[in-house]
């Protein structure tokens, strides 16, 4: 089918929007348990989780010197993973 | 062999690798120079991130740090490692995509601005002076100590393995040359760590380690807890700190980490976007093993320091007490003349004074490691040292040569003069920087901190709603890093330098809300973002071809292209 220009510009907009759209809702999660380990469990709430122990550690004690790391990995990960899945789904993978 | 020979030799390997990588991967063009030529796969510059990130101060000073803060410590750890996220998923693939050589010229671009750029560049400069200087020093500082020769002429050495590799290679001999100092690095730092935790728990691991039990049954951190309160510091897993200041240095080291323009000029030497992102989780691999075995060296070096000299008698002491004595950074004074070494909280009795930035070196032989690991020690404590100073060489020399003197004085100047231009900056840069390592200003030390703060002011908000937001304008940019940068400057002036006011009104009790100057940043961040939202509100949109700009980076797809300059 033959397609305007013009209009073959507007569908690769509003896709590029729905691509960003998605974007934009992943960093919002990530972001979210990022805030939460590190800023949450390690600081704001350190002296609650402080009272439970595992092993040698207190929690909030681990979390902040610790835990906050293996989630901060965890995290880039799975953005890599979902994002090289959408770049597919959208067409804009290299 | 002795450690003094032992560790001429290492070192001497090491240097000659560093040397023979510098010269075979020369740079040819200015792209070579600047960026690598583009073409480093996603782990090789993933670990020439992470050499190029961990300085000196992570290497020597931060398990120090922690070992005599406690939980206090946690800040650097998880700001330093923190921002790792914030820069894989806000900013490095986008700028990536932009595809330029430096921070200032997406700044410059995306604010279609001189003025911004020039801002940007003097940020840039700022605040790599001051972190570059604290290398330099630290490269004296293990000369000094392990090879003992004079800490100038330590600096001299360094001095001149940076410029052979920084001024041949660029970007590319540099990345090539992290790889290995990566290696070195990484090796020298988990080999006492895994020795001491096997000696002190049986726990091969170290992160384990430090959660487990010492031999005599007990939890080593429930023993260091009851160690430190002995002696009257505080317990070793609670803080000092209030909870709003623990929060805004973390917020700022996190800002000012993915805000370091030596960190986000990395992520422009990989082909691809995709390439940035995956770079980004190696990076942070990478840098993790070192920072969460940080911790475990503090508690044991912690444990061990105080069990070694606490209530001994003087003439008890081993080999390295003496050692150390003699370099001024360990010193007993027998206040009561019973010839035992009282270490407490309380400075009037306290008779032991350690500065915190040996705890690292002096480790191993604390722990009574082989001659060999200590000289590994020293080994990679200078890769630590060279490898970031050697990035913010470059960054040094690509905002004087390309941002300033390309972009702004001489446009017409061509690609071979801009590279010797670049040589040409980077050979000055090392110069100043060796002479702030030899003569130190009283302040570099404090203000090495304080960088971030300032890069989490400045750049942090003018690069994220670059992206972020298609209405940010010049207006809203430029006023919003100006404001950010000045109040944070100000605060720091006032509170850590002493620059204005009274010394006698900038003590903690005079700090805005309890905020200390390390924190502020966070709050120069905030005053940025809202700045440049609202006066971008008020005055007129940005061109139709920035917003096409903003559309561009946000898709992956095109960024081979897009790297031509």
């Amino acid at each position: 089918m033959f397609i305007e220009p013009s209009n073959f510009k507007i569908m690769i907009n509003t896709s590029n929007d729905a691509y960003w759209k998605e974007n934009l809702k992943y960093l919002f999660v990530l972001l979210c348990i990022w805030f939460i380990v590190s800023f949450g469990f390690g600081i704001l709430l350190v002296d609650t989780l402080n009272q439970i122990k595992i092993g040698g550690f207190k929690l909030g004690f681990w979390f902040a010197q610790q835990g906050s790391i293996y989630v901060f990995i965890l995290l880039i990960l799975i953005y890599v993973i979902l994002m090289n899945r959408l770049d597919k789904k959208y067409n804009l993978n290299e | 062999m002795s450690v003094q020979l032992l560790t001429y030799v290492l070192v001497g390997i090491t240097f000659a690798l560093y040397i023979g990588i510098a010269i075979w991967s020369r740079a040819g063009s200015t792209k070579d120079f600047y960026v690598a030529g583009g073409g480093v796969s996603p782990l090789a510059n993933g670990m020439a991130t992470a050499a190029d990130w961990m300085s000196a101060a992570s290497f020597i000073s931060m398990a120090g740090i922690i070992s005599f803060s406690g939980y206090d410590g946690s800040v650097f750890l998880m700001g330093w490692t923190g921002g790792y996220v914030l820069l894989a998923l806000l900013l490095a693939p986008y700028l990536r995509k932009f595809g330029k050589f430096t921070v200032p010229d997406f700044i410059g671009d995306r604010y279609y601005s001189k003025t911004a750029r020039l801002v940007a560049v003097i940020c840039a400069l700022f605040v790599s002076f001051t972190y570059i200087a604290g290398q330099m020093r630290g490269v004296g500082v293990v000369f000094s100590r392990f090879l003992e020769v004079e800490v100038n002429t330590g600096v001299y050495v360094g001095m001149g393995i940076v410029l052979f590799y920084a001024v041949l290679g660029g970007m590319k001999g540099i990345t090539y040359t992290q790889v290995a100092q990566y290696c070195v690095m990484i090796f020298a730092f988990m080999v006492p760590a895994i020795f001491i935790s096997i000696q002190m728990t049986g726990n091969p691991v170290p992160q384990f380690g430090f959660g487990d039990r010492a031999h005599d049954g007990v939890y080593l951190l429930d023993k260091l807890d009851g160690l430190q309160q002995e002696l009257g510091f505080h317990e070793y897993t609670s803080g000092s700190k209030s909870t709003l200041d623990v929060f805004l240095i973390t917020a700022a080291l996190m800002m000012g980490t993915a805000g370091l323009p030596h960190v986000i000029v990395r992520f422009f030497t990989v082909p691809k976007v995709k390439d940035a992102r995956k770079s980004a989780l190696y990076a942070l691999i990478f840098i993790a093993i070192l920072y969460t075995t940080a911790p475990a060296i503090a508690v044991f070096a912690r444990t061990n320091l105080i069990e070694t000299v606490s209530g001994k008698s003087y003439s008890d002491m081993p080999e390295w007490f003496t050692k150390w004595e003699k370099t001024g950074l360990l010193s007993f004074e027998d206040k009561n003349n019973d010839g035992n070494i009282q270490y407490l909280a309380d400075a009037s009795k306290n008779e032991l004074t350690i500065d915190r930035d040996i705890m690292v070196l002096a480790n191993p032989e604390i722990a009574r490691l082989p001659n060999w690991v200590v000289a590994l020690v020293a080994a990679g404590g200078m890769a630590a040292a060279l490898s970031t100073a050697a990035g913010l060489l470059l960054v040094i020399s690509s905002s004087i040569s390309h941002d300033l003197l390309k972009k702004m004085v001489m446009p017409q100047i061509t690609e071979k003069q801009e590279l010797w231009a670049a040589r040409a900056s980077s050979f000055m840069a090392v110069c100043v920087a060796g002479y702030f390592g030899i003569h130190p200003p009283g302040f570099v030390a404090s203000v090495v901190a304080l960088a971030f703060g300032l890069a989490a002011a400045s750049f942090f908000p003018a690069i994220v709603l670059g992206i972020f937001s298609k209405r940010i304008n010049k207006e809203g940019a430029i006023s919003g890093m100006i404001i950010g940068l000045g109040i944070t400057l100000y605060y720091i002036a006032r509170f850590k330098l002493n620059w204005i006011g009274s010394v006698a009104t900038s003590g903690k009790e005079n700090w805005w809300f309890g905020i200390s100057p390390e924190g502020f940043g966070t709050v120069g961040m905030f005053m940025n973002f809202i700045v440049a939202i609202v006066v971008s509100k008020f005055t007129k949109q940005p061109p139709q071809e920035i917003v096409d700009i903003v559309e561009n980076v946000r898709i992956p797809k095109g960024a081979g292209q897009a790297q031509t300059h």
